[in-house]
């Protein structure tokens, strides 16, 4: 056995070889370095593009333009004889006679009507609050400021050039809008009525109070059933459960209802809960139970592996003190896993708050005006709200819809931020 | 009082009795010095009394309000078939709730004029029927409350063992919710099982499983026996493969690639970016993802197809499979993050040590390695992107074509599902069943690629431990 130096080896074929190949690899290399980077590039573009639509979408739905009608509350316009009642009188005719002393040249009855139609259908009553307010204005000329139609509305946001027709407006609507922007009879204002109003056939009149208050309330049965139930399962596999084949299939079970898809869960609340148990139809009860079930297997996942990552020091000692089994787990456990607990609560809510289609399975698909004021009320939910107004072929709906989504987006947000917040703050620990 | 108050009440009772016990227990020991002398803590004995007290009360209530409407109809039905004739016996749960509008309208002192006096005294007598019950309930649910206190309070002696009593009721609580995964299990097969052999008896399986027409719109009448629509599932199964497909073939490469790449070559700052971002994606709800394809991508879509002069339909399957890949792709990443980081990381530096490049040790060695998890993850992901619901009800269309074309229109079994079950529908028609029957497919399909991926995942980790 001889062994040749390095240095002065001749160089092989092999060798030659390899360095031949060496550009080829290092070239790819970088190709597949740059497919990741682009992969990675395309996930941040997602996002972007996501949230830019909708953001840019959504801007729209949070102003609103109103006009100015001088409303001419004349005994005559409002058929108003002495004692009658200020609830009982002609408040469509007032504004109609009044629109129609601000444009003296519409004549035609199809123009009125179209005239009629840029104001939003619930001006009247507008003006009829506006009387009852003020009794003293009976028989005056009085300003009311009143919502535009939502064609309108979506005119003046779109429009570049005043008094060109444009989708849903034709050349004379859009001249006697561009009149009333000259006179300074149209005011953009801040969309309030888009928090504190309920859905609405009319999209200048819909607004999110309704599903919020659903959203609240589906959320508070979800919170209070789910949350002692998960913690509770969670603590008996970890602290209690005997290892058998009775808790083997209940960890199977768990880890498998958390991959059934949602409808699934719908279905369930439908033939069970409806049907069987008999209870009320597009309930935030119904609807919280049926998120309850969907979120258990997550909650339940979470507070296991923080109950696992107790030191089991802490056990020790505590037992060796003479506490119980129970008490080692409910003053010494239980309190070193909550961070991570509530961690994964408020991912599996932040799930909750987003699902729609087990909610469609038991009604809360309905069109409801009210808001709901109890658990049994029939109610909606912002997902759902969602669903339904990208369903609605209005325009203005588009953004309305957006707009619901960026306020469903900011809670989820809210509560994705809280629950890293709490992540971090255990962690640091 | 309601089942409502009751409960509250009920807690009260409990908060007072926990006082009780504790009073109770000091007195028993010779006063609050001499609690040493007792074997628990007086505490102790105050939460066993509180849970003697409430949970007994609890669960009757729970159980006598579950039962109590059937009793009451039962009772009103054995009455109101008393005073009829055969003839009219057919409409049983007509009449029945007619009389129950009926005492409704009479305790809200409506206008009832128009109801016959046979129809009134059923009125009444299920009007008393129901107040009888509800005092029945109050009266019973408080004995239990205070009676169960009462002989818990006889019982406690310096001698009794209150601990021991307490966490074996605890354990058992504790026991009983983690049952209650299993429950929703039973009850979701239970649920679809039973209306889907309902829906069989209308429906051949057969023709169910092979046909190729779907059109349960059709089934319009009620006493259309076995529903003369078509019930054939095979456009659905292909429809909600087709667009599963187009959604992995967008996120698995994507998926994949931002987890080599975040896992293997990214800086501590970029990966500290982009998990966050990535968890955005997971997080926007899928109603969100649903209303993008639909008036985003799909207009995007058809509007690319005017260009090259292709005819897109609006609700075309590669809109909706294109957007829910997107809401797949942080599913896959991270899933397959987890397959890649638990691979030795003895075998990569082999690798490179070997003068193997990065990507080909990534290719050649790193990746076989991790392939059953994520091949697992990939198994975990379709499962996800066929239980799918909201992308497609309102991306996909509802017409059931039979088509592999990803720029036609194809509806999904998840659609099917709500549109055949949203809104009121008669309980016992084919086409309601048929929701039924299709969430069965639904559920032992994803069943099915969850045990499978659980089962290869498990299979590889064994490998290195």
């Amino acid at each position: 056995m001889t062994k040749q130096d390095p240095q002065t080896l001749p160089r092989s074929a092999v060798t030659e070889k390899i360095e031949l190949g060496l550009a080829k690899r290092h070239r790819r290399e970088k190709i597949f370095r740059a497919f990741g980077l682009t992969a990675v590039i395309f996930g941040f573009m997602l996002v972007f593009f996501l949230l830019f639509d909708i953001t840019s979408k959504a801007l729209p739905a949070f102003h609103q333009h109103w006009v100015k009608v001088d409303v001419n509350y004349s005994a005559k316009n409002l058929r108003y004889s002495a004692g009658d009642d200020l609830a009982n009188l002609s408040y469509r005719n007032t504004l109609r006679k009044s629109i129609y002393e601000q444009f003296p040249d519409v004549k035609a009855r199809r123009d009125k009507r179209k005239l009629n139609g840029l104001f939003s259908s619930n001006a009247e009553f507008a003006i009829k609050e506006h009387l009852q307010a003020n009794p003293e204005y009976l028989g005056t000329t009085q300003p009311v400021w009143v919502r535009v139609d939502d064609d309108v509305d979506v005119y003046l946001k779109e429009v570049e050039v005043l008094g060109e027709p444009l989708v849903r407006i034709d050349q004379k609507e859009a001249q006697w809008v561009k009149t009333l922007v000259e006179n300074g009879a149209i005011e953009e204002r801040f969309n309030v009525e888009f928090f504190t109003s309920s859905d609405s056939r009319e999209p200048e009149l819909a607004g999110v109070r309704g599903a919020l208050t659903g959203t609240l309330l589906t959320m508070v049965v979800t919170l209070v059933l789910s949350f002692p139930l998960g913690v509770a399962a969670a603590v008996y596999l970890e602290e209690f459960a005997p290892k058998n084949r009775w808790t083997d299939m209940i960890e199977v079970n768990i880890n498998n209802l958390a991959a059934v898809p949602s409808i699934i869960f719908g279905l369930l609340g439908l033939a069970v809960i409806i049907n069987l148990f008999g209870m009320p139809r597009s309930a935030p009860l119904v609807g919280g139970i049926v998120l309850t079930l969907m979120t258990l297997p997550t909650i339940i996942i979470a507070s296991r592996a923080s109950i696992k990552a107790v030191p089991p020091s802490i056990r020790e000692a505590a037992m060796g003190l003479g506490a119980s089994r129970v008490q080692t787990t409910f003053s010494h456990v239980l309190p070193m896993a909550m961070p991570g607990i509530l961690t994964g609560t408020i991912i599996g809510m932040a799930q909750a708050l987003g699902e729609t289609a087990p909610l469609l399975m038991i009604g809360m698909v309905a069109f409801i005006v009210d808001v709901p004021s109890s658990f049994t009320d029939a109610s909606t939910v912002m997902p759902v709200q969602i669903f339904l107004w990208a369903d609605s072929p209005e325009r203005s709906f588009l953004a309305k819809t957006s707009a619901a989504i960026l306020v469903l987006l900011g809670f989820l947000f809210l509560m994705n931020a809280s629950a890293a917040y709490l992540r971090r703050r255990f962690e640091s620990k | 009082m309601t089942t409502t108050h009751l409960a509250i009440t009920v807690v009260i009772i409990a908060l007072f009795s926990y006082w009780l016990g504790i009073k109770r227990a000091i007195t028993v020991a010779g006063g609050v010095k001499h609690t040493r002398q007792l074997v628990s803590l007086p505490g102790q004995y105050g939460l066993l009394t509180a849970f003697w007290c409430g949970l007994p009360a609890i669960l009757f209530l729970l159980i006598w309000s579950a039962i109590e409407a059937s009793i009451v109809d039962s009772l009103l039905i054995q009455k109101v078939t008393l005073s009829l004739d055969a003839t009219t016996q057919q409409n049983m749960s007509l009449l029945v709730n007619n009389i129950k509008i009926l005492a409704e309208k009479v305790l809200l002192n409506e206008d009832v004029s128009s109801a016959t006096a046979l129809q009134l005294e059923h009125a009444a007598y299920y009007a008393e029927l129901n107040t009888k019950a509800t005092w029945l309930k109050t009266l019973l649910t408080l004995v239990i409350a205070v009676g169960c206190v009462a002989v818990l309070l006889t019982k406690i002696k310096q001698t009794f063992h209150a601990r021991n009593n307490l966490e074996k009721i605890i354990s058992g609580l504790l026991f009983t919710c983690s049952g209650i995964a299993l429950l929703t299990t039973i009850g979701i097969v239970m649920s679809v099982l039973f209306e889907s052999i309902a829906f069989f008896t209308k429906v051949p399986v057969t023709e169910f499983l092979f046909g190729t027409q779907w059109s349960p719109q059709i089934a319009l009448r009620a006493d259309q026996v076995g529903g003369s629509g078509a019930f054939g599932a095979i456009p659905l199964f292909v429809g909600t493969i087709l667009i599963s497909t187009i959604a992995m073939c967008l996120a698995i490469p994507v998926g994949l690639m931002i987890a080599i790449y975040l896992s293997q070559y990214a800086s501590p700052r970029l990966r500290s970016v982009a998990k966050p971002m990535l968890e955005i994606l997971a997080g926007v709800p899928t109603v969100v993802y649903g209303f993008f394809a639909a008036l985003t991508v799909a207009p995007l879509i058809r509007d690319f197809g005017i260009l090259v002069d292709l005819p897109i339909v609006a609700e075309s399957a590669l809109a909706a499979g294109l957007v829910m890949g997107v809401m797949i792709i942080p599913f896959v990443s991270s899933l397959s993050e987890d397959a890649l980081t638990a691979v030795p990381s003895a075998l990569k530096e082999g690798s490179i040590g070997m003068g193997a490049t990065h990507s080909e040790t990534i290719r050649k060695v790193l990746f076989p390695a991790a392939i059953p998890g994520i091949v697992g993850a990939i198994l975990l992901a379709v499962s996800r992107a066929i239980g799918e619901t909201m992308i497609v009800v309102m991306a996909a269309g509802l017409a059931a074509n039979l088509t592999f074309n990803p720029i036609e229109s194809v509806t999904t079994v998840t659609v099917q599902i709500v549109s055949l079950l949203k809104g009121d529908q008669e309980f016992d028609s084919a086409k309601t069943l048929a929701a039924f029957a299709l969430g069965l497919m639904l559920f032992i399909t994803t069943l099915a690629l969850n045990i499978a991926a659980l089962k290869i995942v498990r299979k590889y980790r064994e490998q290195y431990d």
